[in-house]
């Protein structure tokens, strides 16, 4: 049996699922003061009529690392950045103690300017004083070479606890986005282990003994242990559970919309053959933009709690959430007053929604059934045309060769899923406006926990091969090896899986879930004076989000 | 808050696998570098830079500027139509003020592509930023454009498609075509009878650095600039002037191609050649797109900059100096020179030239005919046979032809004897037509 565990801002969703089916579901309120207790009441109402050792894998997708980040309730951190030339380093100060130092590596990774053992030293006896215990050290294209960053740790390594390393965190080139990662990963790190150690200890005292696993942004998963190291993967996973939820259904070979309706907001990503589409770099999260691997979603403040309100004569439905919907004691108009108006919707209080619909019918000086109509409608329509905009955007994404020009995927939607609570009621509509294929999915409002539950463990590895210089790198993974000049495509591919291989192993993945795939693969002849001296290889390979072997039919 | 001060957007479109040949200077490393540099910078993530796809030009792009012969398939691969398409889309984004300023770092280049086309020379097949500028004339109702060709070769095919044209004022700065290809560029190169003047050529010699470079800038260049009022500045920011350019003798730099970015404050810029693709491109680039968003770039310096070793010859800056004068003494008679040609309204002047394709190894030899008007550019007609094609006649009626120009035009082209040449092309873009006549 597998648990799913879902933390939302407002609910956490449960599941138990047992041979393909769901069990055992829990919905409880979120105690965003308190979220072990949250998850430790969640997993006791799962447990209760269910023996704790038949549970074989347990999934957590929280908020945790999420809010700890909005609250800034933190402690404090150092970084220190060493970049060289090109855009002054000052621009991407994260706060008060960031250092800016001498040394610089070159876009092929070759040292220019050497590291300054007694500034760094300096810099580390200030951030000291600072009472500052973590740090992060993050060099420009260190990436393509990791000495300065290995060296300034070599150099401060008595003097703090944990130093992140820009390198260990992504194989991408993007230096300010490398600098903000590591940045929040060392902020979070220290409310994250004391979190799940926790949780571990109190889940070996329920006597659940399987290894709990940590759902991610992109949505894959990750061992606890291995969640130590980066736990800045773990932000904003919340939309990734449902995403991965919604692949169940999902048909193969076509593009499909995933819609999540939730009460503040809806949620839209898009599967391409049940699988989901990432973000090219890396999450944006507040004024933060990462390389922290993620689903592409898209957030838009219209729910089915949203505010509906008249202004010059137009209805304007969110964004914001007042509270619940009239007809479940809220304060104010919103598209679920419009639905059990118009009897689509069975439970809540329609004598409250007429009368919330009669209130915006009267400004606008129409009748109350068009009305209501219309605001059902205005919210389908809001949601769809920010989702094909969403599509149209990826579609338009820049290419790099002649090929992708001409080949490139284009997304093209051939059905729409929806997900969340109100889902069911909005099928018809969203299927009459969009003239696409609609279905509401089962268990609409777990599908979250269902996701996260079957989740298979996802990593992606980059690898830069130069045999003008003879190396084989990819240092997020620790790995130099040295190369002949003879080294071909298929080489680069065989090492790079091997070290995907490793890399997923390490993370808690089954040989049986890992499907590689290619994401990209670039070959370059170095010429000099008209003459060949090398190749150079970029790859990136990597295990896709979807779903672990034998869920594929719940 | 890292914010660009004007709205910028980019296209990149690096043509990863696409090469004149395997071990040809243009070739698919020549941005691979450039591109490290500019993601690892995080570019496309500074607030008020857009990064934008490229577009596919169509044939009646290519129609606008070049008779290509024998036709635009032979002459062409899908990477020149993206590498077009990469400036006319920037162009688009501009005009449709989605953004201020716009950078099309794209190849292949163009600058050496004339408005007859019968294969390559100079690296490039189609000139990409007079495709882009006719394609923004008829979109968008623009008359009155300059380009500025900071590339380190003279810029012949911008030049020879802009000769006859008074609307569009074409200066280029480049290294003096006595040291360096295509040999040609010399400030007596003035434009034709119906355009003197419109043509500025600037020889600079080996040895210039950026004190020579901004002397031109600002003693001539900006003051013609500011004379003529553009409604639109292009730059054709080749990028081979600097110091480390395997096929140039100059000492410019990153800071100083920054510096004149800020200076000339082109609308758009689309990159030509530049050929140091480790130690010059990735820092140039990065430089330029700096300058025209008007973000700082005072640490954007090379790891081997050395200001001694980049100092300018006494002897070079003389020369610079000289050479600006010259210049600007055209420019102040610009208008006594146009009213003498005038004097030859409705005549036809006739020239003869002879061109080389080095890249495809091709000779061509073309005579040119132009009407001299002083009610418009006059109508073109262009007889050329090239080494690897027959003999055509080409007629171009120009944008702002008048009626006269235009019957005349058609008349040509009706006259045109089969039996003489191969084909006849008609560019009439008054109508935006072009028209083929063969057996
Ligand atoms: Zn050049
Ligand atoms: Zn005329």
């Amino acid at each position: 049996m597998i648990i799913g565990l879902d933390v939302g801002g407002t609910h956490t969703d449960a599941v138990l699922l047992s041979d393909f089916k769901v069990k055992e579901k829990v919905k409880v309120t979120t105690d965003v003061s308190d979220l072990f207790t949250t998850i430790v009441s969640c997993l006791e109402k799962l447990l209760k009529d269910n023996k704790p050792e038949h549970i074989k894998r347990i999934v957590l997708s929280t908020t945790l690392t999420t809010n700890a980040i909005v609250q800034q309730n933190i402690e404090k951190i150092g970084i220190i950045v060493s970049a060289g030339p090109g855009i002054d380093p000052e621009f991407f100060r994260t706060h008060k103690d960031f250092y800016c130092v001498a040394g610089s590596i070159d876009h092929r990774g070759r040292q220019r300017e050497p590291i300054n053992e007694n500034e760094i030293k300096q810099v580390g006896e200030k951030l000291k004083k600072n009472g500052i215990k973590n740090i992060g050290v993050i060099g420009k294209f260190c990436v393509k070479n990791p000495t300065h960053e290995i060296l300034i740790k070599n150099i401060l390594k008595n003097d703090f606890k944990k130093i992140f390393l820009g390198h260990n965190i992504s194989g991408n080139l993007n230096f300010p986005r490398r600098i903000s990662t590591t940045y929040l990963n060392a902020l979070v790190y220290n409310v994250h282990k004391k979190f799940f150690n926790g949780v571990k200890k109190s889940l070996k005292e329920k006597g659940l003994k399987s290894p709990i696993k940590i759902l991610k942004a992109d949505g894959g998963t990750m061992s606890l242990e291995s969640s130590m190291l980066f736990p800045s993967q773990s932000i904003l996973s919340g939309p990734s559970a449902s995403v991965i939820g919604s692949t169940i259904y999902a048909p193969e070979n076509k593009d499909t919309l995933v819609l999540d309706i939730g009460g503040t907001t809806t949620d839209i990503a898009i599967l391409v053959n049940k699988t989901p589409l990432l973000e090219p770099i890396g999450i944006k999260t507040g004024n933060y933009k990462t390389l922290i691997r993620s689903l592409k979603t898209y957030s838009i403040g219209i729910g089915g709690d949203s505010h509906v309100r008249v202004e010059n004569n137009n209805i304007i439905i969110g964004p914001k959430r007042l509270g619940n919907a009239m007809a479940f004691n809220g304060p104010c108009p919103t598209p679920t007053d419009a639905l059990v108006a118009l009897g689509l919707m069975k439970h809540g209080n329609k004598e409250k929604a007429l009368k919330a619909i009669k209130d915006i019918a009267e400004k606008l000086d129409m009748p109350q059934d068009k009305t209501a109509k219309k605001i059902f409608k205005q919210t389908c329509s809001t949601i769809l045309k920010h989702a094909f905009n969403m599509v149209k955007t990826i579609n338009k994404q820049p290419v790099y060769t002649v090929h992708e020009f001409l080949e490139g995927y284009q997304v093209n939607i051939k059905k729409i899923l929806l997900l969340g609570g109100p889902a069911k009621y909005f099928t018809d509509e969203i299927q009459k406006i969009s003239k696409i294929k609609t279905k509401a999915v089962k268990f609409s409002s777990v599908a979250n926990a269902m996701g996260a539950g079957l989740a298979r463990t996802t990593c992606s590895v980059s690898l830069l091969v130069d045999t003008e210089q003879g190396i084989a790198t990819a240092f997020e993974e620790n790995f130099a090896e040295s190369v002949a000049k003879n080294y071909i495509k298929e080489d680069v591919l065989k090492t790079a899986y091997n070290l995907l291989k490793k890399k997923a192993l390490k993370l808690g993945a089954d040989i049986e879930n890992m499907e590689f795939e290619t994401t990209e693969f670039q070959e370059f002849n170095i010429v000099r004076n008209f003459s060949f001296k090398g190749k150079i290889f970029k790859t990136k390979v990597q295990i896709k989000p979807g779903l672990i072997k034998g869920y594929k039919d719940i | 808050m890292f914010k660009a001060g004007k709205k910028t957007g980019l296209v990149f479109f690096p043509a990863f696998d696409w090469a004149i040949d395997p071990t040809h200077p243009e070739r698919e490393e020549r941005l691979l570098y450039t591109q490290d540099q500019v993601m690892e910078e995080g570019i496309f993530d500074i607030n008020g830079i857009k990064e934008y796809k490229p577009d596919i030009v169509t044939l009646e792009d290519i129609r606008r500027v070049h008779f290509c012969v024998p036709d635009e398939n032979t002459v062409t691969t899908k990477s020149h139509l993206i590498s077009a398409g990469g400036a006319t889309a920037i162009a688009r984004a501009v005009m449709e003020k989605k953004v201020e300023k716009g950078f099309a770092l794209v190849r292949p280049p163009g600058h050496h592509a004339m408005r007859i086309t019968h294969g390559c020379r100079g690296f490039c097949h189609i000139n990409i930023e007079a495709i882009m500028i006719e394609y923004i004339r008829q979109k968008y109702k623009i008359k009155k454009v300059a380009v500025v060709d900071t590339d380190c070769h003279h810029g012949d095919g911008t030049n020879d498609i802009y000769w006859h044209d008074p609307d569009t004022l074409f200066i280029s700065i480049h290294q003096d075509g006595r040291t360096m290809y295509p040999g040609s560029g010399f400030p007596n190169e003035l434009g034709g009878p119906n355009a003197k003047c419109t043509n500025l050529n600037i020889p600079l010699p080996p040895g210039t650095s950026s004190k020579g470079y901004l002397y031109i800038l600002k003693n001539s260049i900006l003051p013609a600039l500011n004379d003529f009022k553009p409604e639109i500045i292009i730059n054709s920011a080749g990028q081979d002037n600097h110091y480390t350019d395997p096929l140039t003798n100059m000492k410019f730099s990153a800071q100083g191609y920054a510096l004149l970015t800020k200076l000339l404050k082109p609308d758009i810029a689309v990159l030509e050649g530049g050929y140091s693709i480790e130690g010059a491109l990735p820092y140039v680039n990065l430089g330029i797109i700096l300058a025209m968003a008007e973000l700082d770039y005072s640490k954007v310096i090379e790891p081997d900059y050395n200001a001694e070793k980049l100092k300018q010859d006494v002897s070079v800056t003389d020369k610079i100096k000289k050479t600006s004068d010259i210049i600007n003494k055209y420019w102040e008679q610009r208008h006594e020179i146009t009213e003498k040609q005038a004097e030859n309204h409705g005549k036809f002047a006739e020239t003869h030239k002879e061109v080389f394709y080095d890249t495809d190894n091709i000779f061509e030899r073309q005579k040119e005919r132009i009407r001299i008007c002083r009610d418009c550019a006059g109508v073109l007609e262009i007889d050329s046979s090239a080494s690897t094609n027959p003999r055509i006649s080409a007629i171009h009626i120009p944008f702002n032809a008048c009626n006269t120009c235009i019957e005349t035009g058609y008349k040509i082209f009706e006259k045109a004897d089969l039996q003489k040449y191969k084909k006849v092309f008609l560019q009439d873009r008054p109508k935006d037509v072009y028209k083929i006549k063969e057996i």
